[in-house]
């Protein structure tokens, strides 16, 4: 089932912002939501479930539901629905589960 | 008016624990259970199997509750069997943290305790802070010491109540949700429940709501001395697994989450959460492993253990009222299997099982007599 139909985009405002997904540059609205910009960039696969990889998007848009996190600046599983874009944003596919330093290093001291 | 041979009143982990056993025994079981507005210890709990510790001056209970964790593998492939639900069983040890030289010492007079009481059967290790950190890789400088025994372990809560739900219907459970039982008769060939204009009978009738069954235990004269105890648990972010053992104020889930919990108070009938009590939560977790000081909490929760005057569980058949058993615990993952391979046995009367002896409602009479001539 496609969602494009579900989008109706408000009439483009005078301002924009340069992010980056995934390498990518992107023009998108500045005070919007990062999870609204990257929907209105066409992009439909923005993280990879923790249990079983599956591709996931933005969902509810109102910080229930978890789909929509991704990496913002190197910060593990942000809400994009709840993170207002700013520019220079870099921001990446969330790919299953954070690490958190203790399982990169191993052990402490 | 419906008909079958057992109803059980209370559709948790202790009613469906009971009903599948039930229902393994080819008895025609109904559960009757409450709405969503009912207050759910099974929907909050934390997911461990736990022993070490448990049964301090009671030992029955120490050996009921090491027994259930012995037959969870059985139960465990018996869900699986009938459901696919893969529980996430892991039976592989677990880890009591202390954070203070009194926390370690009492800790270690418990389980010095109870390992006389199994004449020197009850396997645990004593462990310093150097040699914890060895087994349990990021405990921070804070933790004193912590005991480990092979004893315990954990599962996933929420697949449980799932996989018993499925199971019971496989097997041919009547699930009735939506009812709050407030009448409760004997009759001569068996019992008599309503909720609202609804009826139902049976020949039998099991009481397993939780803190529920101190009404319902009145309606047919029994006191039964359970109330709440709150609990409340922090739930992070996903994380690469870390932390391989349960420990009891932190557990990762086999789907990423860490739980963080074990805080105790009274809050009467409200299972909300306070900033207070989080705040404590948070700080103990990060105290036992400083990196979760950089980690995302997701969502938290307040639920309410079911506490009987002592600690340990009811079962209980009352004489003056055959057929009717009434179950009690705040256990209700630990005991799961216990509940559905031993005590529902019981209750079936299928064999009469000296372990349940010690939790009958008649202790409490007891300890008040002694208290009186004290």
């Amino acid at each position: 089932m496609s969602a494009d139909s579900l989008f109706r985009a408000l009439p483009p405002g005078d301002h924009t912002v340069q992010i980056e997904f995934d390498g990518t540059p992107l023009t998108v609205p500045a005070e919007v939501s990062l999870a609204a910009a990257l929907l209105g960039c066409g992009i439909r696969h923005t993280r990879e479930s923790a249990i079983n990889g599956r591709p996931g998007a933005p969902y509810c848009m109102m910080g229930v539901c978890f789909e929509c996190l991704v990496e913002v600046d190197g910060q593990a599983n942000a809400q994009a629905c709840l993170v207002p874009v700013r520019a220079g944003m870099r921001v990446r596919r969330q790919r299953g589960v954070a690490c958190l330093a203790l399982c990169e290093e191993g052990g402490d001291e | 008016m419906q008909k079958t041979d057992v109803i059980v009143v209370g559709g948790g982990l202790v009613g469906m624990s009971i009903a599948y056993g039930l229902a393994l025994l080819g008895r025609q079981v109904s559960v009757l259970d409450e709405g969503d507005d009912a207050i759910r210890a099974a929907r909050g709990n934390f997911g461990l199997l736990w022993v070490q510790g448990k049964g301090y001056r009671m030992s029955p209970y120490a050996q009921w509750t090491r027994e259930s964790v012995a037959l969870w593998p059985r139960f465990a492939a018996a869900l699986q069997g009938d459901t696919g639900i893969d529980l996430h069983l892991r039976q592989q040890g677990g880890f009591q943290l202390c954070l203070s030289d009194a926390e370690m010492a009492e800790e270690s007079h418990r389980l010095s305790w109870l390992r006389e009481a199994f004449a020197g059967d009850y396997p645990f290790e004593l462990l310093d802070n150097a040699q914890l950190r060895a087994r349990l890789p990021g405990i921070g400088p804070d933790v004193v010491g912590g005991c480990f025994s092979p004893m315990d372990g954990h599962v996933n809560p929420l697949k449980l109540l799932r996989s018993l739900y499925a199971a019971c219907q496989s097997r041919g459970v009547r699930l009735i949700n939506g009812h709050h039982v407030d009448a409760i008769e004997a009759g001569a060939t068996g019992f008599e429940l309503r909720a609202g204009a609804q009826r139902w009978s049976a020949r039998q009738v099991v009481l397993a709501a939780g803190l529920g069954n101190r009404a319902l235990g009145a309606r047919v004269g029994l006191d039964v001395p359970v109330q709440p105890n709150r609990g409340q648990i922090l739930v992070t972010e996903r994380l690469e697994p870390f932390l391989q053992y349960p420990t009891t104020y932190v557990r990762q889930t086999d789907e990423g989450t860490l739980q963080l919990g074990d805080s105790h108070e009274s809050a009467g009938f409200d299972d909300g959460t306070g900033s207070q009590v989080m705040a404590a939560i948070a700080r103990r977790a990060v105290q036992c492993f400083p990196r979760l000081g950089q980690v995302r909490l997701v969502r938290a929760w307040g639920a309410l253990r079911v506490m009987s005057a002592d600690g340990f569980p009811i079962y209980e058949t009352p004489q003056g009222c055959p057929g009717l058993a009434v179950v009690s615990c705040h256990s209700g993952v630990t005991l799961a299997a216990a509940h559905a391979l031993r005590l529902a046995p019981w209750i079936a009367g299928e064999f009469d099982d000296p372990a349940v002896k010690p939790f009958g409602l008649e202790r409490f009479n007891l300890q008040a007599e002694v208290r009186h001539v004290g």
